[in-house]
């Protein structure tokens, strides 16, 4: 057992140092934390096994989760060593420590495991309840005061303060409209006849195509686009949008020469002239 | 005892980790990775004295990575805020 949990967490540490992405070393932690909780199991700790998946793999390897993707996925370390040979010199002495400690340690006139069995006796967490109630009740309540502080130190650390007054409705509407651009929604994409894909732009009552119907990142990659429609028969959404729009220009213009009524009892709006057209 | 020698091998990891990585919040996983390893040894070494007052110390040292956790990342945060920057570089106000 302890053989597996060496090979899976030394490696994952050392990835852990080695991984460019913040994301990857969270990824890493949480395998090392795992094994760990697995090592705290066997040394018969089984209420640490626990505390340990639930507080770091659950909580803790989380909140650092949601502070990379707030702080921003994409930065990655730079290779560029501000302080010359740092590395270097950082792995000489990890080197060098590492050899002390496992020369000191073997050095170290160590007892032959003597299990907890007896410790364990009315169950682990009964044991630790006790040790903590009794000798480590000090502690334990200091241990309050900690987290209260540490609490409270967040709220104060993420805490902004505000400069100026909070705006009211009627002042962000203004604003909205003194800007000059597009006060309403946005029109959503796909409200057209043939497809109702994200990425296909909405016509407008005019007949031409809405560019603010389509997210950016997604209209800028039009390669990507034509793979994902085949039913467009290879054309480029641009060039389908097109062809439906004459279309319908089409029939709007036969539409015209019918008497008026005809028309207005299609009662379709754009969509409905343009399915007509197509026909 | 094998434990204890694994326990030394993340501790050394997580020590160069500190050293040689850039980006404020991988530092500090390296960081908790040091205290993980502590707590290895804490239980490594209850089990060879055969009672349970090193598990109760690892249990205490959660408890204060936890609130340690909490008060860094925010620090990290507000440090993120006004620079736009996570790497432990760039915070160098104090320096001058």
């Amino acid at each position: 057992m302890f053989w597996v949990i060496a090979v899976v967490s030394v490696p994952a540490a050392l990835g852990m140092i080695f991984a460019r992405k913040a994301v990857y070393c969270a990824l890493l932690l949480a395998v090392v934390m795992l094994s760990l909780a697995t090592a705290y199991a066997v040394l018969e700790a089984p209420f640490l096994a626990f505390v340990q998946v639930i507080v770091y793999t659950g909580a803790v390897l989380m909140l650092f989760l949601f502070v990379i993707m707030l702080v921003g996925v994409s930065s990655t370390d730079s290779l560029v060593e501000t302080i010359r040979g740092q590395r270097l010199w950082a792995g000489i002495a990890g080197l060098g420590f590492i050899v002390l400690l496992i020369l000191g340690l073997g050095q170290a006139t160590l007892p032959a495991a003597r299990g907890l069995a007896g410790a364990n006796r009315d169950g682990n967490v009964q044991g630790l309840a006790a040790l903590v109630f009794t000798k480590y009740v000090f502690a334990f309540e200091v241990t309050s005061a900690l987290l209260i502080t540490a609490a409270l130190g967040a709220m104060v650390l993420a805490h902004r303060e505000r400069t100026s007054p909070k705006p009211t409705q009627k002042e962000l509407s203004r604003r909205r409209f003194e800007s000059g651009r597009h006060p309403a929604p946005l029109p959503g994409p796909g409200t057209y006849a043939r497809h109702n894909a994200v990425d296909m732009p909405a016509l407008l009552p005019d007949g031409s195509v809405s560019e603010l119907s389509v997210n950016p990142v997604i209209g800028g990659r039009p390669e990507l686009n034509r793979s994902l429609h085949t039913d467009l028969e290879g054309e480029t959404e641009r060039d389908a949008v097109a062809d439906d729009v004459a279309a319908v220009r089409a029939a709007t213009v036969r539409g015209e020469a019918e008497p008026r009524p005809g028309t207005d009892a299609r009662s379709g709006g754009p969509s409905g002239a343009k399915e007509d057209g197509r026909k | 005892m094998n434990y204890v020698i694994l326990s030394a091998i993340l501790f050394t990891i997580g020590a160069l980790g500190v050293l040689i990585r850039r980006n404020a919040i991988v530092v500090f996983m390296c960081v908790e990775l040091m205290l993980n390893a502590a707590n290895l040894a804490f239980v490594s070494f209850a089990r060879m004295s055969g009672n349970l007052d090193g598990q109760v110390i690892a249990f205490f040292v959660m408890v204060v990575a936890a609130a340690e956790v909490v008060v860094g990342l925010a620090i990290i945060m507000t440090i993120f805020r006004s620079r736009r920057s996570s790497s432990v570089d760039d915070a160098n106000l104090l320096k001058y």
